[in-house]
């Protein structure tokens, strides 16, 4: 079948299904589909939040999505522009997320665990700023979910090896994972789904977010060094570098390479995303041939299941924001890049995300950030990256939900968290905004 | 307590990293042959929390494999390194004492144990740069507020000298009422 015929066989069954729908919900048409989508949406993320049984979270996600399509609230063409549109994201996310892997595996957290060690002395607050340097550097390079995942645990048995109090460092990890993913397209998802629609390149994106970046981790510091001060006291044990198992050079070499490519392929406009594949390849291969990875392991790394969510999750924003929650968003999102909208940006992002969480935020404020400028899109960002920060659990849904499910051993820790982000989010969003706005107006 | 009861001593040293040698140096000399010792470390179970909320923030990343969720790797780590330093401890102490690894709210957790001890031998945190109200941390602040029993309150490093004592205000707030006539 010829592509033009096959276009034509699509808008003739588009056309269809919208006059079905059209009769199914005649009478209050908008209203019901509006209230329909919303029902998705929410049904799609309280699943996600709950995972009841332990079940993937696209498993409510794609029958979603699917209905979105067959109740006819979101026209089949639009869905697959959506994917369309989500699919170089979803295969740049896949390549981060197994050269994270493969990193872990060639032993480089292990490597930054010992140095870190050996270079604090013993020394806490040296150790806090060595885990302020590790964790921004993973965060933005690797993404926050390798802070979270991979570093999170290193650092706390770093801070043990020293016999330091570990809380310090622990928070600073769950922390930075958020505030310090602004810097590159890939330190975030929120990023990489941003940066598609913001028409900047990655090079571009990156000097623009720098200042942000150094903004919001300054606020972390200065935040956290103070409210941990009682914790921070003492002299560890001075733990001295071993010879053998020093840093993974091949790992490290690969990453830079990898880093330095995403810079050269914005200038010859080559898709950043083959520069990422080309690192998990050049880390894969010797990896498999060495036995250190196998094929599964590389696969679960990719998380099929996780692609499979983003992927439906987007199909359901996009459905909710046709039906008429689109119109609300630009209504809301204030447009020109005055410092005060952007701040006003930066603040309605933060909150949608507190409500939710960061990703269906990002997914629903996109589209009219992405018409008012690449300013407004990268303001939204520093809402939906510092925002979470507020709620430990990254939104007051899954904030709720843990409560409810141990209702009153985690209460008083609850507290502490809520006091940390109640000192950091705010002072963080100001500084990351006006750093933004600085840089929006020196940058040429 | 009379002398015809039980007459041994229980101590309980609460012991914390970065300061838990302190602890152990102040209460070795004080120590009677038949002192009955225990050495207590609590987890804060905050550090697994924190852990594994960040977790639950990203949304859709499913679970991690087996032996790979960053709170149960804490959790591991977490009780391995317990029962080492309070080998450590036992040792510094060079003599018996009774080991107990707990995880919880570590003050509240303290005060507990402190139930029926005759003195708690605990190390001073907070900052110490600056003497003052903040010079104790919130968990020996209740620990040191809310203990059943005698508190020795250790320096952790060198104790300050009587100069640290700031030198009075030059000029007394109220002026105290005027001298009366000696009769």
């Amino acid at each position: 079948m010829s592509r033009a015929s096959f276009r034509e066989l699509l808008g003739y069954w588009d056309e269809r299904r919208r006059s079905q729908a059209r009769d199914r919900l005649a009478g209050v048409p908008n209203a019901l589909a509006e209230t329909i989508a919303l029902l998705l949406l929410a049904a799609t993320l309280a699943f996600a939040v709950i995972r009841p049984r332990g079940l993937p979270e696209a498993v409510a996600a794609v029958p979603a999505a699917l209905l979105m399509v067959a109740l006819g609230i979101l026209p089949v063409h639009a869905a697959l522009d959506e994917l369309g549109a989500l699919g170089p994201t979803l295969g740049f996310l896949a390549a981060v997320l197994v050269l994270a892997e493969l990193c872990e595996r060639e032993g480089l957290f292990a490597a930054a665990g010992q140095r870190m060690a050996s270079a604090s002395r013993g020394r806490p607050v040296a150790l806090l700023g060595l885990v302020f340097v590790v964790g921004a550097a993973v965060t933005a390079v690797l993404s926050l979910d390798a802070t979270v995942v991979l570093l999170t645990p290193v650092v706390f048995a770093t801070a043990l090896r020293l016999r330091l109090r570990p809380k310090p460092h622990v928070y600073a990890c769950t922390h930075l994972a958020n505030s310090a993913s602004l810097l590159l397209p890939v330190s975030n998802l929120t990023n990489l789904l941003a940066f598609r629609a913001s028409s900047l390149s990655f090079a571009r994106f990156a000097t623009t977010m720098t200042l942000p970046w150094l903004a919001a981790i300054a606020v972390e510091w200065l935040v956290l060094r103070r409210f941990f001060a009682p914790d921070l006291v003492g002299r560890g044990e001075v733990v001295t570098q071993p010879k053998a198992g020093g840093a993974p050079r091949y790992a490290v070499a690969v990453l830079t390479l990898t880093l330095v490519g995403f810079g050269l392929a914005s200038l010859v406009h080559l898709d950043p995303a083959v520069v990422a594949a080309a690192g998990a390849l050049a880390l894969a291969v010797p990896a498999l041939r060495g036995r250190r990875a196998r094929l599964a392991d590389l696969g679960r790394a990719v998380g099929l299941g996780f692609l499979a969510f983003v992927a439906a999750l987007g199909v359901v924003v996009r459905g909710v924001s046709d039906a008429g929650l689109g119109r609300l968003v630009d209504r809301l999102l204030p447009a020109g890049s005055s410092l005060w909208s952007l701040l006003a940006v930066a603040a309605v992002a933060a909150v949608l995300a507190n409500l939710v969480n960061n990703l269906p935020a990002i997914l629903l404020l996109l589209p009219a950030a992405a018409a008012a400028g690449p300013g407004s899109v990268l303001a939204c960002l520093v809402g939906v990256n510092i925002g979470p920060n507020l709620t430990y659990v990254g939104s007051l849904a899954t904030l709720l939900w843990r409560r409810v499910l141990r209702e009153r051993d985690a209460e008083p820790a609850v507290a502490e968290f809520l006091q940390l982000g109640g000192l950091t989010v705010p002072a963080g969003l100001l500084a990351a905004t006006a750093a933004l706005w600085l840089m929006l107006r020196v940058l040429p | 307590m009379t002398a015809t009861m039980d007459t041994t001593l229980r101590v309980l040293v609460w012991l914390v990293e970065g300061t838990w040698q302190g602890c152990i140096d102040a209460a070795k000399p004080l120590l009677t042959q038949d002192a009955q010792i225990t050495l207590l470390h609590v987890a804060p179970t905050e550090v697994e929390e924190a852990a594994a909320g960040a977790l639950a923030g990203l949304l859709g990343r499913g679970r991690p494999g087996p032996g790979r969720h960053p709170a149960e790797r804490i959790s591991v780590l977490s009780a391995q390194e317990a029962a080492e330093l309070l080998a450590a401890a036992e040792a510094r102490l060079g003599r018996h004492a009774h080991r107990q690894a707990a995880g919880g709210r570590v003050e509240r957790v303290v005060v507990q144990a402190a139930q029926g001890a005759d003195l708690l031998v605990a190390a001073r945190d907070g900052d110490r740069s600056r003497l003052g109200p903040a010079s104790l941390g919130p968990a020996t602040r209740f620990v040191v507020d809310h203990a059943p029993c005698p508190v020795l309150l250790v320096w952790p490093d060198q104790a300050p000298g009587v100069e640290s004592i700031p030198p009075p205000p030059p000029h007394p707030p109220h002026p105290g009422p005027p001298a009366r006539p000696p009769p």
